[in-house]
């Protein structure tokens, strides 16, 4: 490194970024005049305002001398903006979700004939999405730009780059939600954006994966710590996964609508291999890599054995890739092709139970800190999840098992045990580390609502998967029930209205949920707020929580 | 071209691919138990303790 590019002042590349936003925007202006189709439109003038918005702002901040590219200093801004963005997607994500399982209790509730865009069918991909992408994408794109810096001992590579990927995330959620809303969708499960989206996510992506490489590329760590692995692997895999699942025929380029390039059950197939690889590599190996940074950090203790998370790691890479079919049992897919898929699930148990073992014993000789220390305890709770849901996932895979789970609410329950106590969890766990340190505080703001939070969230899930699990297998049950005649004993609409006590114990836990990531939030606005030296008083009990809550 | 048709290109995709990942899953095993390396990876097994959150780039 020379002293020229130690202190490269990097307007050069805020200039190209600003000419590109200005070109960009020309481009959405005149597809949005041109075009007939009101939803196109509608997407039109989302990229024209953002494109029009970053014009302006790196106007401005070039004009001021900003974007000053110091390669002794970590690039921790862009992870302060990924730590708000994930709390805010949280609290918006689990909220919708809150709102459609109430629909599903109560059907009439939240539901306004005049404004269609309330309809369960419109709200569920946004929730789906909105935790998924919105919240586990962010937690994923600011802890990897922190472990991978600190981990390399590199400032983020390409100058602003990694600010074009945060915003440029960002407007895809936008582009995508707002979609959902109105209408647009492709219907494939966890891959609703249509074509425009899906071609400005790639852009997006193919940034990230540059600016990781970049930085991986000019580390002064000789080895690559297992972490960003699981990172690279996850952002290689997505990208792979993405582009191939929406290979798809705009009907005209000034027109939203897209079909696939797939027909039938080779579609089907496509769907869901990049469906259980959204969550092996973007749930699993992503938060891997968050849990093989962050649990050891905050433990104290080193990785309990790095031998074995090499294991892991090729062992997942190797096995997941080939789990998507159990998704198609019983269906025009090939029964050869079902067993491939159902015995790849199957021997993930190893991989998984590894992994999940590295982590909890990394723990060994700092057990004490489970009861100290909430934040340990919401990790700990968290790998518990992971080798929950990832025994019950190869369970459900068997096609047997499957012949009863399948379409029932035992898959919603599946999901949301990996998604609220793995994904959610792991990755509270690791802001709660992030925000004093990035924010420069000795703590933070109140160990107490850490407690809180923890509990309210940690009985939220036990109410939300046990209820599902009852009224999946009771559905499952009265699904495949025949009078002796051979008729169904059951109309589709009885088994529904058979789990409603369920739905509604579902609305309670996800309220619950929902209701510890308003804690955080609050938690982590104090900690922002509180000047830097002053040690917090620490409050104790439930009305002190309270009060500080209010 | 006769030769190339599905049932050819299958056969060397499914045993060239199975001895292929094999191999390369056996690679990294083997690299990962090598006696050598143990106290490499006692080493590495502690990096993420050895940084420090103040945000200038570490030595």
């Amino acid at each position: 490194m020379t002293a020229d590019t130690q202190q490269q002042a990097s307007p050069a590349n805020a200039v190209v970024l600003q000419i590109l936003m200005g070109v960009l925007a020309l481009g959405a202006l005149l597809a949005t005049a041109f075009s007939p189709d009101p939803l196109f439109r509608l997407q039109g003038w989302i990229f024209l305002g953002a494109f029009v918005v970053a014009c302006g702002v790196l106007t401005i901040g070039i004009a001021n001398g900003q974007f000053q590219n110091d390669q002794g200093k970590y690039e921790d801004g862009v992870v302060r903006a990924g730590v708000i963005a994930t709390l805010f997607w949280a609290a918006v994500g689990m909220l919708v979700g809150v709102v459609i399982a109430s629909q599903l209790a109560w059907p009439r509730i939240f539901y306004f004939p005049d404004f269609g865009w309330l309809n369960f069918g419109r709200l569920r991909p946004l929730h789906t999405s909105g935790v998924v992408f919105a919240f586990g994408g962010n937690a994923l794109l600011c802890t990897s730009f922190y472990v991978v810096q600190r981990t390399c001992r590199a400032r983020l590579a390409g100058g602003l780059a990694p600010w074009f990927v945060f915003w440029g995330y960002q407007l895809f959620i936008a582009l995508a939600a707002i979609g959902y809303l109105a209408g647009i969708t492709e219907g494939r499960e966890y891959a609703e954006p249509e074509w425009i989206a899906d071609i400005w996510l790639t852009v997006v992506w193919v940034a990230y994966l540059l600016v990781f490489l970049g930085t991986i590329w000019k580390r002064k760590e000789p080895h690559i710590y297992v972490a960003n692995w699981f990172y690279l692997a996850m952002i290689v895999t997505v990208a792979m996964l993405h582009i191939v699942n929406n290979i798809s025929l705009p009907i005209s380029f000034l027109n939203h609508k897209s079909y696939s390039a797939f027909a039938g059950v080779q579609d089907a197939l496509t769907q869901w291999w990049y469906g259980h690889n959204a969550v092996g590599f973007f749930l699993t190996a992503g938060f891997l890599a968050i849990m093989y940074y962050f649990v050891p950090k905050r433990a104290e203790r080193p990785v309990y054995s790095y031998r074995l998370s090499i294991v892991h790691f090729w062992s997942l890479i190797f096995i997941y890739i080939w789990a998507g079919p159990h998704h198609l049992h019983y269906t025009a897919l090939p029964q050869w092709t079902q067993t491939l898929g159902m015995t790849f699930s199957v021997m993930l148990w190893m991989p998984s139970w590894g992994g999940m073992i590295n982590g909890l014993m990394t723990l060994s000789g700092a057990w004490d800190k489970l009861r100290t220390d909430p934040v340990i305890r919401m990790m700990t709770v968290a790998i518990a999840f992971y080798g929950m849901s990832t025994f019950e996932g190869p369970l459900m895979s068997i096609r047997t098992v499957n012949a009863l789970s399948h379409y029932t609410d035992w898959t919603i329950g599946h999901v949301h045990s990996g998604a609220l106590g793995w994904v959610g969890f792991i990755s509270f766990g690791a802001i709660y580390c992030l925000v004093p340190w990035l924010w420069k505080k000795e703590r933070m703001y109140s160990n107490t609502l850490i407690e809180w939070h923890f509990w309210i969230a940690t009985i939220g899930i036990l109410l939300y998967i046990a209820a599902m699990w009852v009224s999946g297998i009771m559905e499952g049950l009265m699904w495949r029930e025949y009078t002796p005649q051979g008729f169904l004993a059951y109309s589709f609409v009885e088994t529904v209205a058979a789990k409603h006590i369920e739905n509604v114990i579902r609305v309670i836990g996800g309220l619950m949920y929902l209701s510890g990531t308003l804690i955080m939030v609050v938690n982590v606005w104090k900690t922002i707020a509180m000047p830097s030296s002053v040690r917090q008083v620490e409050s104790s009990g439930p009305a002190a929580a309270l009060s500080a809550q209010a | 071209m006769s030769s190339l048709n599905y049932e050819t290109v299958a056969r060397f995709a499914q045993q060239g691919g199975t001895v292929y990942f094999g191999v390369m899953f056996l690679a990294a095993f083997v690299y990962a138990l090598w006696p050598k390396h143990r106290e490499a990876f006692q080493d590495l097994a502690r990096l993420p303790l050895e940084d420090d959150e103040d945000d200038h780039v570490g030595a």
